[in-house]
């Protein structure tokens, strides 16, 4: 009669993935297991020797090891090894060691090949690749979520509500009203068919037409908002929400191959996600003074940490948060102009770093410049751009957006300068790129206009876009300033383990985890002449080339997306237990299933930031033109 | 190691050549490597008993466990357990160490009903347990009970060789009096020194593969691989 080992078969039942093999499996394992005790620095198997087991560590500590001889992992208690030469080529693929003195089960090959064979969840264990358990674990969390998940044309209560462009405002007062709408589509009837030429709200009414008492044959055109953004019928909800904070506008004509088919408008989405963050924006617009602001960002943390509980995405978060921010920016803008009075020369007030990118979250500090018009004189104009600048960053202060450290603010006179001047700043950094200017310039290189006469921001992205990707130099220099922060290696109970094998008890994670990623996206972004500010449109951007490998941008889009997550969800879990939210974390505060996925996510990055060096040396061409965004 | 050791290859052959039984004249036949063979090439069986108590002659055996193995590997596939009706009533005392009541005995074996197979697994190699005074003298006891003959053979003893190497394990007057411990040779504790995890004792294949397990480590850490087997075996 054979005997089982119940020790060794209790304590496999207890880690994955054995604990949901059958019981029969598991005897199989236990009567056919050997065990073998190896010391602290003893070799446990060679690269190309032959593939014999599957290893399991009962006690004690592994380190596995790339080929090259760098440490690819470090193994506790119920961790497993040795599947991918069983799988493979039936040799050693990553050497091991002992670190410490440990006791193994050795999985004959054979049972290995039954249990593989015959257990669906164990094969999938096993065999599975790192980058898609990672997109498996996020298209799971993302699934849970309905704002997620809801399309928008589930929102389309009734067909938009149109009239031709040439009617009054009179008549077109009268069609709202009796149609009950708080907005009208006009339609260009001149062309045929007839096109969507513009938009007008009740707000529009109220603020362009009554406050300047517009006769009521005042063309409907002139009043209108022209520049439409549209959103289409099988785009997602948030989607929708996210373009209303980022455009701040509040109603979205809805279209479906070019033809409209409705509008949605703020309190559609508000009624669908009655928690709103773009209920927290609606209120920042109501409030007349830096007290009532202040007041109103008390709601801040708390609206992060619904989004978190309803599962919400990093990219909506993000997003949010920042759409919050630039309310605030905007709304401080609007009151200070109150009282200083109308600017004296156009100006574009400018969001930099994480505001820009669209991901900011809540341990955040303001970052933001100013460009004025050329026709800015310093002596005539620059007290009151001064007090302006002044007035929306003490507001920020007050809001919770502490002062920049570096002094990236637009009351810095060297960040509050006319067109021209911000054109010649960007040239020579990147024309004439030195590492340490751009380690300090980096942050420059993700702006956005919130304020004022965007479109000198936008002539600013232009005049970047055109020239990042010819000057091989500057991108290697941002390369070489994106690799000083490298992320870890992985977990080792509760350390977190160094590429070099040293052990810390915490981690930043966003220095070590979410800022390498954004910053080696930016540099493909600017190597493809993208535009985009924010991290995954940025991908989107270098998907559409040939830039990376394949699989490049998923995996990238992934880690990101997880790490992340990961860090939005220790923040909302200190402002919940009444802590000071921050970004560190200690790898004891992380379940498994973190750990893990995190660990899997560090690699990308790791593999990424070797791409990135190898990709941009100095002196190596621009990219090949088949490889430029069409 | 301490005491002076037969040559056991000689003497499983006497004992070959005066035994009657023919199960246990195949075990001393198979006898055993010479006393020079390097540890790294001896194959082993660990073995643990659980008792009614500490005394062969007035105590029986309960449980077998066994598992083959060698300086490198234990070998799972060769485990081994066995249940049997102990000759003597089970004492309230021990069933609460081992965990064996009479119900579990109600439909065992008697040992001698599974003396071969016993046998068989034992043949040829060199066995290993936790402290020498219970398997050998408990198994002499209890075939000598059985079939008229006893039996002899060579075991390594990892308890002896935890002694061996802590040889100031007690505490002399002046550390007794700080209130210094003995160093504990108990199966667990060693196994402790050594990293390897803690089992629930008790359980005769439990402790027969922690037995094995303990030897592993203990060769790893103090003994050349080439040590000649005459200096382990006692």
């Amino acid at each position: 009669m054979q005997a089982e080992l119940i020790e060794i078969r209790n304590h496999l039942s207890q880690h994955p993935p054995f604990d949901e093999l059958p019981e029969s499996l598991l005897e199989l394992i236990a009567s056919n297991v050997e065990v073998s005790y190896v010391r602290a620095g003893t070799a446990i198997c060679r690269f190309g020797d032959p593939s014999t087991y599957l290893y399991y560590l009962r006690s004690g500590a592994v380190e596995i090891y790339r080929r090259s001889g760098e440490l690819y992992n470090r193994l506790e208690e119920g961790e497993f090894f040795g599947q991918f030469g069983l799988m493979m080529n039936k040799t050693v693929r990553f050497p091991a060691n002992a670190l410490e003195d440990s006791l193994l089960y050795l999985i004959p090959a054979a049972v290995f090949q039954t249990l593989w064979e015959s257990d669906d969840n164990f094969a999938d264990y096993v065999e599975i690749e790192d980058r898609t358990r990672l997109r498996s674990a996020i298209s799971n969390r993302e699934q849970g979520n309905d704002l997620m998940t809801a399309k928008v044309s589930r929102l389309i209560g009734r067909p938009a509500v149109t009239a031709p462009t040439t009617v009054r405002l009179q008549e077109a007062a009268r069609i709202m009203t009796e149609q009950g709408v708080s907005s009208l589509l006009l339609m260009d009837e001149s062309q045929s068919p007839a096109v969507m030429a513009g938009i007008v709200t009740d707000r529009d009414l109220r603020t362009r037409a009554l406050v300047d008492a517009l006769p009521s044959e005042t063309p409907i055109q002139d009043i209108m908002s022209n520049e439409l953004i549209t959103i289409r019928a099988d785009e997602f909800i948030f989607e929708a929400m996210l373009s209303m904070l980022h455009n701040n506008v509040h109603h979205l004509p809805v279209v479906d191959k070019g033809e409209p088919r409705g509008v949605i408008s703020l309190s559609d989405v508000i009624k669908y996600e009655s928690q709103n963050s773009l209920y927290l924006v609606s209120n920042i617009y109501h409030q007349n003074s830096v007290k009532g602001l202040k007041k109103v960002s008390k709601d801040v943390h708390a609206s992060f940490v619904r989004m978190v509980n309803e599962d919400a995405n990093s990219h909506i978060i993000g997003s949010a948060m920042a759409g919050i921010g630039r309310s605030f920016t905007q709304r401080l803008l609007e009151l200070g102009e109150e009282t200083l009075g109308p600017p004296p020369v156009p100006y574009c007030f400018m969001a930099l770093g994480s505001m820009a990118r669209d991901e900011q979250l809540v341990v955040t500090d303001q970052d933001n410049a100013m460009i004025l018009d050329d026709s800015f004189d310093p002596a005539q104009h620059d007290d009151y751009f001064l007090a302006l600048a002044k007035f929306v960053s003490d507001g920020l202060a007050d809001c919770g957006y502490s002062y920049c450290t570096g002094d990236i603010m637009a009351t810095n006179p060297k960040w509050r300068q006319p067109l021209r001047v911000w054109k010649a700043y960007f040239s020579d950094w990147i024309e004439n790129p030195k590492a340490e200017a751009l380690l300090n310039s980096n942050i420059f290189f993700d702006l956005d206009g919130i304020y004022g006469d965007t479109g000198m921001a936008e002539a600013l992205k232009s005049l970047i876009a055109s020239k990042a990707g010819d000057s091989p130099r500057f991108l290697a220099f941002l390369a070489r300033n994106a690799l000083n922060r490298t992320p870890p290696l992985g977990f080792f109970r509760t350390f977190v383990m160094e590429q070099d094998g040293k052990q810390n008890n915490t981690f930043n994670l966003k220095r070590r985890g979410t800022a390498p990623l954004s910053d080696l996206i930016r540099i493909h972004a600017l190597a493809v002449g993208s535009t985009a500010q924010n991290s995954f449109e940025r991908l989107r951007d270098i998907g559409a080339t040939r830039l990376l490998p394949e699989g490049g941008v998923e995996n990238l889009r992934d880690a990101l997306e997880f790490i992340a997550i990961v860090r939005i969800r220790h923040q909302a879990l200190a402002i919940e237990d009444g802590r000071e939210p921050d970004n560190n974390v200690r790898p004891e505060d992380l379940s498994t299933f973190e750990r893990n996925h995190l660990k899997d996510a560090f690699q990308v990055v790791s593999s990424a930031q070797k791409f990135l060096r190898f990709r941009y040396q100095a002196g190596s061409g621009r990219p090949r033109s088949n490889e430029r965004r069409s | 190691m301490t005491q002076a050791t037969a040559d056991w290859p000689e003497q499983l052959a006497l004992c070959a050549a005066n035994a009657r039984d023919p199960r246990l004249k195949a075990f001393f036949e198979a006898g055993c490597p010479n006393g020079n063979t390097p540890i790294a090439e001896v194959p082993m069986v660990a073995m643990d008993f659980e008792t009614t108590g500490l005394d062969p002659n007035r105590h029986s055996i309960v449980s077998i466990g066994l598992v083959h193995f060698d300086y490198h590997r234990i070998q799972g596939a060769s485990a081994r357990h066995w249940v049997v009706r102990p000759v003597l009533p089970l004492h309230g005392q021990s069933v609460a160490v081992h965990g064996i009541t009479h119900t579990d005995i109600g439909d065992a074996p008697d040992l001698g009903e599974i003396v071969e197979e016993l046998l068989t697994a034992l043949a040829g190699k060199v066995v290993v347990v936790h402290y020498r005074a219970i398997e050998r003298p408990f198994l002499d006891v209890a075939l000598k009970y059985r079939l008229d003959e006893g039996i002899r053979f060579p075991v390594i003893d990892t308890m002896a060789i935890e002694a061996h190497l802590h040889p100031n394990r007690h505490p002399n007057w002046w550390r007794k009096l700080r209130g210094d411990k003995p160093l504990s040779i108990r199966l667990n504790d060693s196994r402790s020194r050594y990293h390897l995890p803690h089992y629930p004792p008790h359980h005769a294949l439990t402790d027969a593969l922690a037995t094995a397990e303990l030897l592993q480590a203990q060769l790893q850490h103090h003994f050349d691989p080439q040590t000649p087997l005459a200096d382990l075996w006692l």
